[in-house]
């Protein structure tokens, strides 16, 4: 994982800390699936691959019934869609923090009507062979993004804000915005929705006080970045293979 | 213009098997009259009547067309079954997970007011809804994703829900 090679701001140390801190709390060590956090450092998808498969894996039938189902808001091939709300990019998407992402939705952490009723009738099963179905996806960026601000959302990227300390996106979703583990893939994900959700961060995440988790490393970024640098940021993001 | 007139109304306020072209988005508009002319909308009234309609019709000529209907005041057709709106706007706006039926909300907006090429759906009448509806089922029009999957998820209780909550809205 190159990104995480890069020098890391003081802040960010502080942050990749308070994830795995927020990693334990949540639980996430304590379920068969171990060593998630070190994934965070080092992800290895053919790790991942080699689990045993879950005891509580869905019928293949139901399964892809239930994974057709998302990719009618998602895109066809997990590209995202645009409707009334644009539907973010699935496609490539690292697992477990889709599984995060669900958890969230279910628990009211992540506010967000529709996917609660979509995600609270997920049996653990069901849930996780979703998350985990949208990896090999690989299509092209669904587009429509100000391409005018690509240039500018790339510095950001690579560069963070120094001065509104802003780290680089790089130094944790990957020098090729790929994600890693429970640090989402960002690369081909729809500018509407990139910009939506950072401008809206605290609105939407960690809505649970008794229960903080991962949302709380983005939250002062969020915070740090104009709207305009929010969508140079998006339009670049939203142009990546 | 006569032409088009002659079967959705003078207002375009929609008539019989006619939907309602008043108020609907320019953008979808210009899509359904490049697919009556394609033949990829090819349900069994649009194929009577639209594809001669359309056979002649040119992308900017279309776009006139729709840029006039889009801005006409819309009415609600009003003629679903009232006691089943409560039903069909918790479908529209919730979905219904259990069965793999998505929320209507998310791509039609929560007015039903329709999103560029995708159709406001507020107000048109129940039938045009429900033969829509049900005819997604039977496989025409199967080029517009991803409403054919999204309709075969419908039971015929739930399409008749749904109808009847849309032909209520303004």
């Amino acid at each position: 994982m190159t990104g995480l090679r890069l020098p890391l701001l003081g802040g960010l140390a502080l942050a990749a800390l308070l994830f795995s801190t927020i990693a334990r709390a949540e639980g996430l060590n304590a379920e068969p699936r171990k060593a998630e956090a070190p994934k965070v450092e080092a992800p290895k998808p053919e790790a991942a691959k080699a689990e045993a498969p879950k005891p509580d894996a869905p019928p293949r039938a139901e399964f892809e019934a239930k994974f057709t189902y998302c990719k009618t808001c998602h895109g066809v091939a997990g590209q995202g869609f645009r409707g009334a709300y644009p539907m973010p990019r699935l496609a490539g998407q690292q697992p477990e923090y889709l599984q995060n992402q669900l958890e969230a939705f279910i628990e009211r952490r992540r506010v967000n009507p529709v996917m609660f009723n979509v995600a609270h009738v997920l049996r653990p099963g069901m849930l996780t062979a979703l998350a985990e179905g949208f990896r090999d996806l690989n299509p092209k960026p669904l587009g429509g993004e100000p391409r005018e601000l690509i240039p500018a959302g790339k510095k950001i990227f690579e560069e963070g804000v120094p001065a509104a300390n802003v780290p680089p996106c790089a130094s944790c979703h990957g020098a090729d915005a790929k994600g890693a583990g429970a640090m989402p893939r960002l690369a081909g994900q729809l500018y509407d929705y990139t910009t939506r959700k950072l401008t809206n961060w605290s609105k939407e995440r960690g809505q649970d006080p008794a229960k903080p988790d991962s949302s709380q490393i983005m939250e002062p970024i969020t915070h740090g970045l104009t709207p305009q640098q929010v969508s140079e940021v998006a339009a670049y993001l939203g142009s990546l293979e | 213009m006569r032409n088009c007139t002659w079967c959705h109304g003078s207002a375009a306020q929609g008539f019989s098997t006619a939907p309602r072209l008043a108020g609907q988005k320019p953008h979808y508009i210009v899509e359904q009259l490049l697919a009556f002319k394609d033949h990829s909308r090819d349900n069994p009234i649009s194929k009577q009547y639209m594809w001669g309609a359309t056979a002649r019709l040119g992308p900017e000529l279309a776009s006139e067309f729709a840029a006039y209907f889009a801005a006409l005041p819309a009415e609600p057709a009003n003629d679903g079954n009232s006691a089943l709106v409560e039903a069909g706007r918790a479908l529209y706006e919730q979905g219904f997970a259990d069965s793999n039926v998505a929320a209507c909300l998310v791509c039609h907006g929560p007015s039903a007011q329709g999103f560029e090429a995708i159709p406001r759906l507020g107000g048109l009448s129940y039938s045009y809804l429900k033969s829509r509806l049900e005819q997604w089922s039977q496989g025409y029009h199967a080029a517009a994703f991803p409403m054919p999957q999204v309709a075969t998820s419908l039971s015929p209780d739930e399409i008749d829900a749904l109808a009847s909550y849309l032909s209520f809205l303004r």
